[in-house]
Formats: structure tokens, sequence, C-alpha cells
């Protein structure tokens, strides 16, 4: 008698599922993979090359076709121009040719040009190399046939086909160490790395403190309740355009109501540029900051806080435990887990942050972070390769952020 | 510690604390109302805090503290003493209308912290207890006024016009003669600046967002909530990571590839990218709500010969409906207020979403009144869409930790 053993190995059937799982999982993972995955993993390729705003559209040679003169009758003579032009001013485009259908009945009478050769009704030129800002006419004359009038169709219908490679610096073997250089180049990169750091920390810090005071004034029940709570979402459901705008209207210095408020209740005797100058914009935008993401971070506190027994409570106060001492000895503990997610994904996040300092300053007046200095190199200087390389940097940070998020996290929240 | 908790110290000092937060509220409130100037004063904000602060030991009926206060506010007011000073513009109603709102605002509460409690000594609950509501009442009046304060400026700086927000940018008394002319800056943007195409594309784009975000992760949250697989685990996490992706890095090489195969500037463009912002994120809560569902119900529907995907359509999905609108919620109102995306691959006008619409109001030339317009055309159907459907939305925003 053979003793039973459990099978080893996987099983036809588990094989199934699993191919099952990964058929549904495929189009998530390729849709990520193409627009996260590659993007990001292109964005080392692009911080190494020497490429400007200017050079993603790869020269192309650009011809024009005219006629001159309108033949009538059989005889008539015409000529027919071509105008190849590169407009590029410093890349040369290589293997250019044209190729254009003419009508049937038309023949060559005037000179061919050299490149150029008629087989049939098709006309093909072969330009080789043209050099930068090269812009040549080329006349035919040829004379019309019967056959043409027999014809009766349009000579401009066919449009003629030009083709032509240029060197595209994306995709060529240029490398280059300078972006990185430009990036690190004199004190600005560190100033950048600590406004960054400074409205990281304190942005989430603030977000979370003023987040867990409105989860305990929210954390009884009573007639309101549920409109006070829809209420504390607004700032952070609303659209980040409207309300980085609103508080731009509200702050400005000389048609702002808050300054305007100011003015009146005595506080200050000329209107403060609260965006404008230098540490009082990187205060402001941290208090925005704040004040869009505390809604975040009492929604998350709020649900811990529901889910806390209450029988613990009525223990501490048959112990006596006063409010406060309820508040530090019971709550908080409990508290702790969902505290350290949310600061570890706010800090995450208010580290990739980049619309609102955008729009309320556009990182001028001492508030440019890592993030909008990727924009601010790759596009308000042209200089993409600098701003891929600033991104190479932030990517840099954010693997070691999720280090510490696997670390903590999981282990906190199970995830 | 234990001198300081005497009554008679403890009252006047949160009755002076509470009345310094009630009369720069009321200040606040009545500058923002009628225009002109208001402004909290320390002597008498000191006189009639202190003074409410010990009255409520002992006066126990509310009307009165609240009748107390606001009549001496009033007369400290005609003297030139009041906790709320005023300036110049300010009418006898309004000054009427400020002293009752200090009485109501002070009284009531104040009342209610110190009433009941001991003018001697407190022990240490009562005093604990009357700090916390001190701190209960500050809050409640600290949140709703910052929430408040902006979204009210937005909606009443869109009705006023140029002249009048240059004259006075506090006044925000809405001319009611004017009728529909209140309206000009909305009729504006719809006529001249194309927004009734912008609402439709952002609508649009939205609810093309959401279907696809759906459609692409529900099988996947299916997968991963029941099928056992290598590499489940590391997967659920690992879509997490995708959170931690800042866009504007990823939206670099977008940019390079959008111009160079000509899809910036189509709205095809936005499709391709947006459902994948969201797709991780709805796969994540999707699983967590799936993984709740009992899978008897599930493996029922497998004996009776349903396939897989017919069980996903004809149980799993019926069943999680309320998670799907959550879902959906959270979706359309990312994709709704998306900004970066459209701003870099948006340029021509005609093809805009409304956030993008509303960013290129932001120039010299257009006047303030109709950027605030758009940024309450912007606002209004995510608000109308958040307070209708509010518990989902919450729901939503708190399931599976959620993308900012």
């Amino acid at each position: 008698m053979t003793t039973a053993v459990p099978p080893k190995g996987t099983g036809p059937l588990a094989k199934r599922e699993a191919r099952l799982a990964w058929g549904l999982l495929f189009p998530t993972i390729f849709s990520v993979a193409m627009v996260i995955i590659l993007p990001l993993l292109s964005i080392f390729w692009i911080s190494f090359k020497p490429v400007q705003l200017a050079d993603l559209r790869p020269p192309i040679p650009v011809v024009r076709e005219s006629v001159k003169g309108k033949p009538e009758a059989a005889g008539d003579t015409a000529t027919i121009e071509y105008r190849l032009s590169n407009r590029s001013q410093d890349a040369i485009i290589e293997g250019v040719t044209l190729k254009d259908e003419w009508p049937v009945g038309v023949t060559v009478t005037g000179e061919m040009p050299e490149a150029c050769e008629q087989t049939g009704t098709t006309f093909y030129c072969d330009f080789g190399t043209i050099d930068p800002k090269y812009n040549e006419r080329f006349r035919i004359d040829v004379e019309v046939g019967q056959e043409y009038f027999d014809w009766g169709g349009d000579p401009k219908d066919s449009e003629p086909v030009v083709t032509g490679k240029a060197d595209f610096v994306l995709t060529n073997a240029q490398f280059t160490l300078e972006n990185f250089k430009r990036v690190f180049d004199g004190s600005e990169f560190w100033s950048v790395f600590g406004v960054t750091l400074a409205y990281t920390v304190f942005g989430t810090i603030g977000a979370i403190v003023v987040g867990l005071f409105a989860a305990l004034l929210l954390n009884h029940e009573f007639r309101g309740q549920g409109i006070l709570r829809g209420l504390y979402l607004f700032p952070y459901v609303a659209p980040v355009i409207a309300v980085a705008f609103t508080w731009v209207t509200l702050f400005d210095p000389t048609s702002g109501s808050a300054n305007e408020l100011l003015i009146r209740m005595g506080v200050t005797d000329e209107g403060i540029n609260f965006f404008g100058q230098k540490p009082l914009a990187l205060i402001m935008v941290i208090v925005f900051e704040v004040w869009r993401y505390f809604p975040l971070s009492f929604l998350f506190i709020l649900a811990r806080l529901q889910a806390i027994d209450t029988d613990m409570y009525e223990a501490a106060d048959m112990d006596g435990a006063s409010p406060f001492q309820k508040f530090w000895y019971l709550s908080m503990p409990m508290l702790l887990g969902i505290l350290s997610v949310v600061f570890l994904l706010r800090f995450i996040w208010t580290f990739n942050k980049f619309d609102d300092i955008f729009l309320l300053t556009g990182g001028n007046a001492g508030t440019r972070t890592l993030t909008v200095n990727v924009y601010e190199q790759a596009f308000a200087v042209s200089n993409i390769g600098a701003g891929a390389a600033v991104a190479v940097i932030v990517f840099g940070c954010l693997l070691i952020f999720s280090i510490f998020f696997f670390k903590f996290i999981s282990r906190e929240e199970g995830l | 510690m234990k001198a300081l908790r005497q009554g008679k110290l403890v009252g006047p000092v949160i009755g002076f604390l509470w009345l310094f937060v009630i009369v720069t509220t009321v200040a606040v409130m009545m500058s923002f109302i009628t225009g002109a100037a208001f402004r909290p004063g320390l002597i008498g904000t000191l006189i009639v805090g202190m003074g409410l602060g010990l009255a409520a030991f002992k006066v126990t009926n509310k009307w009165a503290l609240i009748g107390g206060g606001a009549l001496a506010t009033f007369a400290l007011m005609l003297v030139g003493l009041g906790p709320v000073l005023t300036g110049e513009g300010v009418t006898f109603t309004h000054k009427v209308l400020t002293a009752l709102f200090v009485g109501i605002g002070a009284g009531w509460p104040l009342g209610a912290m110190l009433g009941g409690h001991p003018m001697g000594e407190m022990n240490r609950h009562e005093f604990e207890g009357v700090v916390i509501s001190f701190l209960t009442g500050f809050g409640y009046v600290f949140f709703t006024a910052i929430v408040i304060i902006p979204f009210y400026v937005m909606v009443m700086t869109s009705f006023k016009s140029q002249q009048a927000l240059l004259q006075n940018p506090l006044d925000f008394t809405l001319d009611l003669s004017k009728g529909w002319g209140l309206f000009r800056s909305y009729q504006e943007l719809f006529t001249d600046f194309g927004f009734g195409s912008y609402l439709w594309t952002s609508f649009f784009i939205s609810v093309v967002t959401v279907f696809v975000t759906l459609l692409f992760s529900v099988p996947g949250a299916y997968a991963v909530a029941r099928l056992r697989f290598k590499g489940a685990a590391a997967f659920s996490r690992s879509i997490l990571l995708i959170y931690m992706v800042p866009m504007i890095v990823v939206a670099l090489p977008i940019y390079i590839v959008f111009s160079m195969t000509g899809l910036r500037n189509s709205l095809f463009g936005l499709i391709l990218i947006y459902p994948v912002t969201t797709i991780p994120v709805s796969l994540y809560m999707l699983q967590g709500y799936f993984r709740g569902l009992p899978a008897e119900v599930e493996e029922a529907g497998l004996m009776d010969g349903l396939s897989r995907l017919a069980v996903i359509w004809k149980i799993t999905l019926p069943l999680s409906l309320p998670a799907l609108a959550s879902v959906s919620l959270y979706v359309f109102m990312i994709a709704w207020n998306e900004f970066l995306l459209a701003f870099m691959l948006l340029d021509d006008p005609s093809k805009f979403t409304l956030t993008r619409g509303v960013a290129s109001l932001n120039s010299s030339e257009v006047p303030r009144q109709h950027l605030m317009a758009g940024a309450v055309i912007a606002t209004l159907p995510i608000m109308v869409l958040f307070l209708g459907l509010e518990k989902f939305m919450t729901k939503g925003l708190t399931a599976g930790s959620v993308k900012g």
C-alpha cells in the first residue's frame, strides 16, 4: 500500500488560475508600463542628452511646388518650380529625395536638374545631403501634349513627397554630463533643495497637526456634524487652480481683500506683498499647503478615532483619568500608526507637489522647489536635458523615501 | 498649577480669550460684509470678556448673558472703548448688529463653557473640561472661517465690476439693482471665452476616464483579491509605489513623445494618459472591497457553471456597486481637477479643458472677476457632486490611502 502524500509543485488548476490572473492584470500592467514606467526610465536617458526645447522637432526638408503659365492647348509650355529648403539653422539632413506624380502628357523640354529624372509620369530627385539653411529653387520647363487635355484632371491633386533624415539628438549616440553640471552649479541647487525640504517638512507636519485638531473636534456626535465635516473637506475637493487663484486674488498686494482688511484694522500701513517677498512667500506657500491638505489627514485620523473601542475610555473614566490624560495616554498611542502612515504619504506627496507652488508664485521669491525646478529648466529656460537631470534627482530622493515607506508603512498597515 | 485652577482666575482668562476670538471674527465678518472698517479693541475686549467670564459662573440664564454682553459692548462702543472699534462709514445699524453678534457669540458659548463650575478651586477634570470646551469652540470658529473666507471671496469677486474692486477690495455687498447684470462675468466667459466648450470637454474627458479606469481596474482588482498566483502580494504592494511617482517627472517624457507624434493638443492624448494615473488608486481601493465580499457566493456561481468573467460581471460587480460609486466619484474628481498635464499638453484654445481654460484667464489683460468666475465654474460642479454624494465621496477619499 502506498501512503498518500500531498501533491508537490503547481498543478494544472493552479497554473490555469495564475494564467487567468495575469491575463486580468495585463491591461493594468501594460498601461502603467507604457505611461509611467517607460517615461520614468527614459528620464535617465534624456538627462544625459544635450537637448533643448527647440530640438524636439527634428528638422525635415520642406518643399513647395508651383506651376507658372497656364497651358490651354496642346503644345503650350509651362514651368514647374520646386523650392526645397532646410529650415534648421545647424542640422544637416541626409538622404533627401523628392517624388512627384505628374499628369500624363507632360514632357520636359528645358534642362533637367542634375539630381532628377523622369520615368513615365513619375518625377524623382535624389538630392543627397542638404546643408543647414539650404534654400534652392528648381525650375523645369515642360511642354503639355494632347493627352493632358484628354485626361482632364487637376494637376494639383498630387503633392510632392520629400523624405530625408536628420540626426536627431534624442536618438543619436551623443551624451553629455553638462546637464548635471548645470544643475549642481553654484549655490542655486542647495537653495532649491533647502526650500524643498522646508516646504515638505513644515507642510506635512502642519497639515497633520491641523488635521488632528479638526478630527478631535468632529469626533463626537452632534447636530450639524455631517455638514461641518463636508465643509472642512472643501479645500481638498475644489480644483487646485480655483483655490490657488483665489488665494492669489485674496492676498494681492494692491487690490487684495486681505491687505485691505489688515490696513483697516491698523495692523499694517501699506499692502504686504504676500507672495512676492522672500521669506514670506515660502511661509504663505506652506500655509496654503496646510490649508489645502489638512482635510486629508483629518479624514484618515477621524476614521481611526471612530474605530477606537469606547470600553477603553470607560475604563479610564473609572480610574479617574482626566480628559487630557485620556487623550495623551489612550488616543495618541492608538493614533500613532495612522499618524506615521499619513506622515510618510503626505511627506512624499508634498515633496512631489508641483501645481500649488507653480500657480501661487511660479517658483519666484524663494519658493522654487525641485519639482518646480524641473519645469523651470525644461520649459522656461528651454533646456529639456537640464530639466530631466533635476527629475532624476527628484526620482533618486523618492527611491530613498519609498524604501522607508516599505520598511515602516507595510508593517503598520499590513499593506 | 493647583493655585492657578481657581474659578475666579480661569473664568476671566477664558472669557477674555474667547471674547478676543469672537471680536476678531465679528470684525472680519462685518468688514467683509459691509466693506467698512472694523477692528478689535483690546481694552473693551478685556472689560467685557472678564466681566462675562465672571458672570458666567453665577448667571445660568443664557439670554441674560447674551443681552448683557451685547449691551455692554454697545455701551462701550458709544464711548469709543468698544471691543470692536469702528472707523468711518459705519452706520448705526451696523454698530447695533456688531454689538448683537458679539453678545450672541460671547454670551452663549461662555455660559456653556463655564456654567456650573465653582468660582473657587476647580479640580483637574473641571479645569481641563473648561480648557477643552474653549479649544473646541475656537476650533469650530477657526476652521469654519478659514474654509469659508476664500470661497466667499471667490464667489463674491466674480459678481463685482472691475471699478468696484479697485475702489474698495473689501466691499462685497451685492448691488442687487443690477439684476442679471451681476452675472456679466459669467456671461462673457461663456460667450467670448468659450467656457461652454471647456465645460463640455472637461466633462467628457472625466467621464471617459472613469469608464476606462473601471474597465481596466475591475479585472485587475479581482485578480489580486481572489485569485492565487505567485507575485500577488508583491504586485499589490508595488501598485502603491505608482502613487509615489511625481507627475512632473513623467510629464516631461510624455511631452517629448507627444510633441514628436503630434498627440499634443489632442484630447485623445489626454485620454491615453488620464486613466493610467487613476488606475492604480482605483485598483487598490477595489481590491480592498472585493476581499471583503463573501467568496462563497462566487463559488456557488462557479459551481453552477459560470465562467470567471461571468462571475465578475453577474455576481461581484452588482455586490460592489457602492464601492464602484465611490471609486467613480473619486476618479471623476481627479480627472476634473487635473491641471498639470492639461497645462503642458494643450495649447490650442479650442481644445482646452476647464482647468486649462481657467489658467489661461490668469493674465493682466483679463480682469480679476473673470478669473474668479472661471474658478467658480470649475468648482461648482465638483462641489454639487460632492455635497450630493458626500457619503460615497468620503468613503472614496478614505478607502485605500488617497492620492494627493
